[in-house]
């Protein structure tokens, strides 16, 4: 029988460590829904989400109760949406975005994340379609997240939509200006996106998947802080193994949860992500779990070694705990949605230079960073060439989700409430990269694409 | 099914008599019980099989949680099986 301390231990993690199962999130292919008039294919897909769907948030509360762990979130991906629509004979894919709201407000998920763009290689006309569309749709609709893939290890970067995306950000925000340029934080520019990603903003349902999987996304910075506050001044030897026991406990509790959701909606069982999210609640934080390592504050100078040590160990100690292991699967560090790195940032500790350097070692990269919004639309295609460029050539995943907060200067802080937390309006250089930008065209895959 | 009920508060006379009661009312089969009294506070924990659980198990802990609200006492249920994933290979 399991003993007490264990029990105990158990009950700890989840009521003083935050551990939760941050989303179960339901993967659909739309892409039986094309229609060459918009209205079906909207009807169609509205229709089919909320079929598919009807039983995700009554079984997520369920599991929820029965097994005592928070699911923080329900979520659903769908199909690339510029795969879906371009069938369609019309040029505003708005509609498109607003029947996934309209489904996702039926089902009762919290976000519905799809509406993306494959371009690393080149653009469609579906592609252009949508990516231009992406500002108005974020900003007629609530809670629908959209992200652009704009390169990958195999197809290089593609610097047209690299320049397309920062205008497209820079419009986003201003018409989400009364918000503090929400709109941005549902929108990710991707290099070497992942088809199986169970969180937002940048989960869409790959083409490879099938009809509907479940993937689900664990967290526990929390819990890991802990791990390492019984093995404080000791080597790293012995943090590597308390976050890798810390991260096998945590998987193997959304693998179960994984499969019980899978079970009881009749669908398949994809991935358990194994990222460490945080959230803005104090005990939440992966910042705090860096400085816990032996840094005065994270940002400063071994912040990276401490990152790449954590990311390695969560992912040792996951692999092992879960079936199928996916999605992006590492650490993450939104800055808005992490107490620690709020602070950080706030204090100036944390600048977007070391957070690019961090992004080389975690899980995915520059994510809810506000600058300020007189940054240029070059300026942030630049950021986002930077990051694609780290992704590229390392092949891994890496994503710019940034907010050039209207009106807002370096020191002032944008809210956004809940998940999303508070951002710090944060430098960046001020030298131009316009010249850089409006270049365009490829820049070509490394050599070391070339495998076969 | 089995599953692991958790009952933490100020120490009284009759806990494991209203905790029993309320499970007994239920269908719910106790199979263990440990206690233990720290500086005041009650903890005990419950090995039960709630497989003839006259509710369902959803319902069940929801139902824990509220009457322990207005025992005082912090009650909550949860399927065994968490703590075999967590804890045992």
């Amino acid at each position: 029988m399991i003993n007490r301390s264990e029990i105990l231990q158990t009950i700890a993690m989840i009521d003083q460590q935050h551990l939760d199962v941050r989303t179960v999130t339901m993967g659909i292919s739309l892409l039986d829904c094309c229609d060459p008039d918009p209205e079906k294919a909207c009807g169609k897909i509205y229709d089919k989400i909320t079929r598919s769907a009807k039983d995700l948030v009554k079984t997520g509360e369920d599991i929820e109760a029965e097994f005592g762990i928070p699911i923080v979130n329900k979520r659903i991906s769908v199909t690339p949406m510029a795969l879906v629509a371009g069938a369609s004979e019309t040029e505003d894919y708005v509609p498109f975005a607003k029947a996934l709201d309209r489904a996702r407000a039926e089902t009762g998920v919290d976000f519905i994340g799809g509406f993306s763009a494959l371009v690393q290689k080149g653009m469609t006309r579906a592609d252009q379609l949508l990516i231009r569309s992406i500002p108005r749709a974020l900003s007629e609709t609530e809670l629908v997240c959209s992200s652009v893939n704009i390169g990958s290890t195999k197809a290089g970067i593609n610097m047209d939509a690299v320049a397309l995306m920062g205008q497209t950000i820079k419009e986003t925000a201003r018409l989400t200006a009364d918000r503090g340029g929400f709109g941005c934080a549902k929108l990710v520019v991707f290099c070497n996106a992942v088809e199986d990603n169970p969180f937002m903003a940048g989960a869409f349902h790959g083409v490879s998947e099938p009809d509907r999987v479940i993937n689900v996304g664990v967290s526990g910075p929390g819990v890991v802080h802990h791990a390492l506050q019984a093995v404080r001044g000791a080597s790293f030897d012995v943090v590597a193994e308390a976050i890798k026991r810390t991260a096998f406990q945590v998987t193997r509790m959304g693998q179960l949860v994984a499969g019980e959701a899978s079970r009881r909606l009749n669908v398949p069982f994809g991935i358990v992500d194994l990222s460490l999210a945080p959230t803005p609640a104090i005990g939440d934080s992966v910042a705090r779990i860096l400085e816990e390592m032996g840094l005065e504050v994270c940002g400063t100078h071994g912040t990276t070694a401490a990152l790449a040590l954590l990311n390695d160990a969560v992912k040792k100690g996951g692999v092992m705990a879960s079936s199928s292991v996916g999605g992006l699967s590492g650490a993450f560090i939104p800055v808005s949605e992490d107490e620690g790195m709020i602070a950080a940032a706030s204090s100036g500790a944390l600048c977007i230079d070391k957070l690019e350097a961090m992004t080389c070692v975690c899980s995915v990269g520059l994510d809810m960073i506000a600058v300020p919004g007189s940054t240029s639309s070059e300026t942030i295609s630049a950021i986002i060439a930077d990051e694609a460029a780290i992704g590229m050539i390392n092949q891994k995943t890496t994503a710019v989700r940034i907010i050039p907060a209207p009106g807002m200067k370096v020191g002032e802080t944008v809210e956004f409430g809940g998940l999303l937390g508070s951002a710090p309006v944060m430098a960046v250089h001020p030298f131009s990269s316009a010249e850089f930008i409006k270049r365009g065209g490829r820049i070509p895959a490394p050599i070391h694409s070339l495998k076969n | 099914m089995r599953a692991i009920v958790t009952v933490i508060g100020q120490d009284r006379v009759g806990i494991i008599a209203d905790v029993s009661r309320i499970l007994a009312e239920r269908g719910v089969n106790v199979l263990d019980i440990s206690q233990t009294v720290l500086q005041q506070y009650f903890t005990m924990i419950m090995l039960v099989d709630a497989s003839r659980c006259t509710v369902p198990f959803a319902e069940l802990t929801s139902l824990l949680k509220s009457e322990g609200d207005m025992l005082g006492l912090d009650i909550r249920a949860q399927r065994e099986d968490l703590f075999h994933a967590m804890h045992r290979i």
